[in-house]
């Protein structure tokens, strides 16, 4: 019997010949990465009583969560972060101009195919696009790594998702992953490696890709993960020339189940208030009013999504009910956006462009709403409060449906608008 | 160890942004100060009312959403002496652990207990005492309640370390 993905990884990080799924082995892994949690981090590192973390090169830090500070509580956060990173010689540091850790990790090169990367961040699942096993941990977690550079992990069944057929005008790989994660529930993939493929998955490009792992997390997933191909190969040799060895599952691999889906008919999709899998087709919520549409995230902030939305708005105007932010998701993207006059078909049609960023997604920094109001948003969760306000709403959809419901100031069926 | 204490009772997907509001991520970082906003979002009263050794009963994916560890933090420095769920997000599951929250998982007895009951909770016999009768359940494997016992995750490294040394 073949091996997962996931069972040959972790026996391999754990320098083991083989393992067994509920086996729980004990990991060294290649890169920790931890963002604007890094000060409070540090803060239980030196609880453990000793001074130095032990590998200071598999640690990646880059500032995103509420950048450029937005009070002296944040200012003074960040400032300590600096301190730590000087006094640990930590190289891997990205200030306030740089972007959203999740962007940054594979555009500066640190994330190759067949390696273990743990973040204090849930969303660090979207690494699963490039062929590695990342999954979030806790901020204790990650000051444990520090100082010991070791961490349990439990080798998980494996799901296989194979999606299949055409896909139809106005769908995007956001569509395909609330459909999925509607369908399959908010527990879905509780403590399990999701393996996305099919031939819809092979068309699919690395900003899709990523958007998928991003959000396998929102299933309860352990990680999300594409088997690379040469589209991850091409992407890659763009952003790093270091060595690596594709895994994957052998073809007589034991999969915990295999789902099918065939997305030839599917609609836009949107989640609704208050939890990410209460997702239902446009058609059944289009109308819903709007005070806020943000593009961006770590979810759908990339430049594929820029030029989709800049697409739908050139020579328009939102509805002058809507705000409309956009954060791209890291300056990487920022400057792309910019070169191809992205930025500025944007700007005209009424949106603002924020600096990469998480934004107002988790409620912390930026584009508050307030009571009664209605954003619809590209982010990854729309649970009672996330953005700030317990009396606000969130909807969730791809950067298309969320530009098209800008200009008319309700959710909007993108699909009437792409002639 | 055992424990009794009285139910507070919630449904399934209890989230991280209901437990503790991401707005406060990086704003409050005294554990005392958190306590004080532990599960705002879904019970008001739930902060002002919640007395030592109170236990949580929940339904499925208890502690889904972000990894934010300040959701385990703010419960247990709330006085919290365990949740009961049919199950929880991974994530949550290891902070928990790694704050010193005990935490069982038995959907038979979340399906048995009511709200506002007293229940005992036996740890290493793997037991649950509640109004409607006695439910087992799987107890901690000994690695995890080796960190439970030390109080935590960052506690447990400290020993750990000191051992290796020959403290």
């Amino acid at each position: 019997m073949g091996k997962t993905f996931a069972e040959k990884i972790l026996a391999l990080k754990s320098g083991k010949e083989s393992v067994v799924i509920g086996e729980i082995v004990t990991v060294s892994p290649d890169i920790v990465m931890s963002h604007d949690n890094t000060s409070a981090i540090a803060k239980k590192f030196k609880q453990i009583g000793i001074d130095k973390v032990k590998h200071p090169e598999k640690i990646v830090i880059p500032l995103d969560h509420c950048i450029p500070a937005a009070t002296e509580k944040y200012a003074a956060n960040h400032k300590e972060i600096r301190e730590f990173v000087q006094e640990q010689k930590i190289e891997y540091f990205y200030d306030i101009n740089t972007g959203v850790c999740h962007q940054v990790l594979p555009e500066k090169g640190h994330i190759i195919p067949g390696t273990l990367i743990l973040g204090a961040d849930s969303h660090t699942t979207t690494y699963g696009a490039f062929g590695t096993f990342s999954t979030g941990i806790g901020r204790s977690e990650v000051a444990s790594i520090w100082a010991t550079d070791e961490i349990w992990l439990r080798v998980p069944e494996t799901i296989k998702i194979n999606i299949e057929g055409e896909i139809p005008p106005g769908i995007y790989p956001k569509d395909i992953i609330l459909h999925i994660i509607g369908d399959l529930g908010a527990d879905g993939a509780l403590y399990r490696a999701v393996e996305f493929c099919g031939k819809v998955i092979r068309k699919m490009d690395i900003s899709g890709r990523m958007t998928l792992c991003n959000m396998a997390v929102e299933m309860g997933a352990k990680i999300g993960y594409i088997e690379p191909d040469d589209k991850t190969i091409q992407w890659l040799s763009l952003m790093t020339n270091k060595k690596y060895e594709i895994i994957k599952s052998d073809a007589d691999a034991e999969f915990e189940k295999i789902i099918n889906y065939d997305i030839s008919d599917l609609e836009p999709q949107i989640a609704c208030p208050h939890t990410v899998d209460n997702v239902k087709p446009v058609s059944r919520v289009a109308g819903t009013k709007i005070n806020q549409a943000l593009i961006g995230t770590c979810t759908n902030g990339r430049i594929e999504d820029l030029k989709i939305a800049s697409e739908i708005l050139k020579g328009k105007r939102i509805s002058n009910k809507v705000r409309l932010l956009i954060f791209p998701a890291s300056m990487e993207v920022y400057t792309e956006a910019m070169e191809l006059g992205i930025l500025r078909e944007l700007v005209r049609s009424g949106a603002v462009i924020m600096n990469p960023g998480c934004g107002p997604c988790l409620g912390a920094h930026e584009g508050a709403l307030a009571p009664g109001e209605v954003c619809l948003s590209t982010a990854n969760r729309n649970f009672k409060g996330r953005m700030g306000c317990n009396e606000a709403e969130v909807y969730l959809a791809s950067p298309a449906t969320v530009a098209v419901s800008s200009l008319y100031g309700e959710i909007t069926d993108v699909r009437g608008d792409l002639k | 160890m055992s424990i009794k204490g009285k139910v507070w009772k919630y449904s399934d997907d209890v989230n991280t942004d209901v437990i503790f509001p991401g707005k406060y991520t990086y704003t409050i970082t005294d554990p005392k100060e958190m306590a004080l906003h532990a599960l705002e979002d879904l019970d008001l009263k739930f902060a002002k009312e919640v007395k030592k050794e109170d236990i949580i009963v929940a339904g499925r994916n208890f502690g889904c959403g972000s990894s934010r560890e300040q959701a385990a933090t703010c419960l247990k420095y709330a006085g919290v002496g365990a949740i009961v769920a049919k199950s929880f997000s991974r994530i949550f599951f290891r902070n928990a652990i790694n704050q010193g929250l005990p935490l069982v998982q038995c959907k038979e007895a979340v399906e048995n207990i009511s709200l506002g009951e007293a229940i005992t909770i036996d740890f290493e016999k793997g037991e649950l005492f509640c109004k409607k009768g006695v439910f087992k359940f799987p107890p901690l494997p000994e690695s995890v309640l080796g960190i439970l016992e030390d109080g935590g995750l960052i506690p447990h490294i400290k020993k750990i370390l000191k051992m290796e040394k020959g403290e």
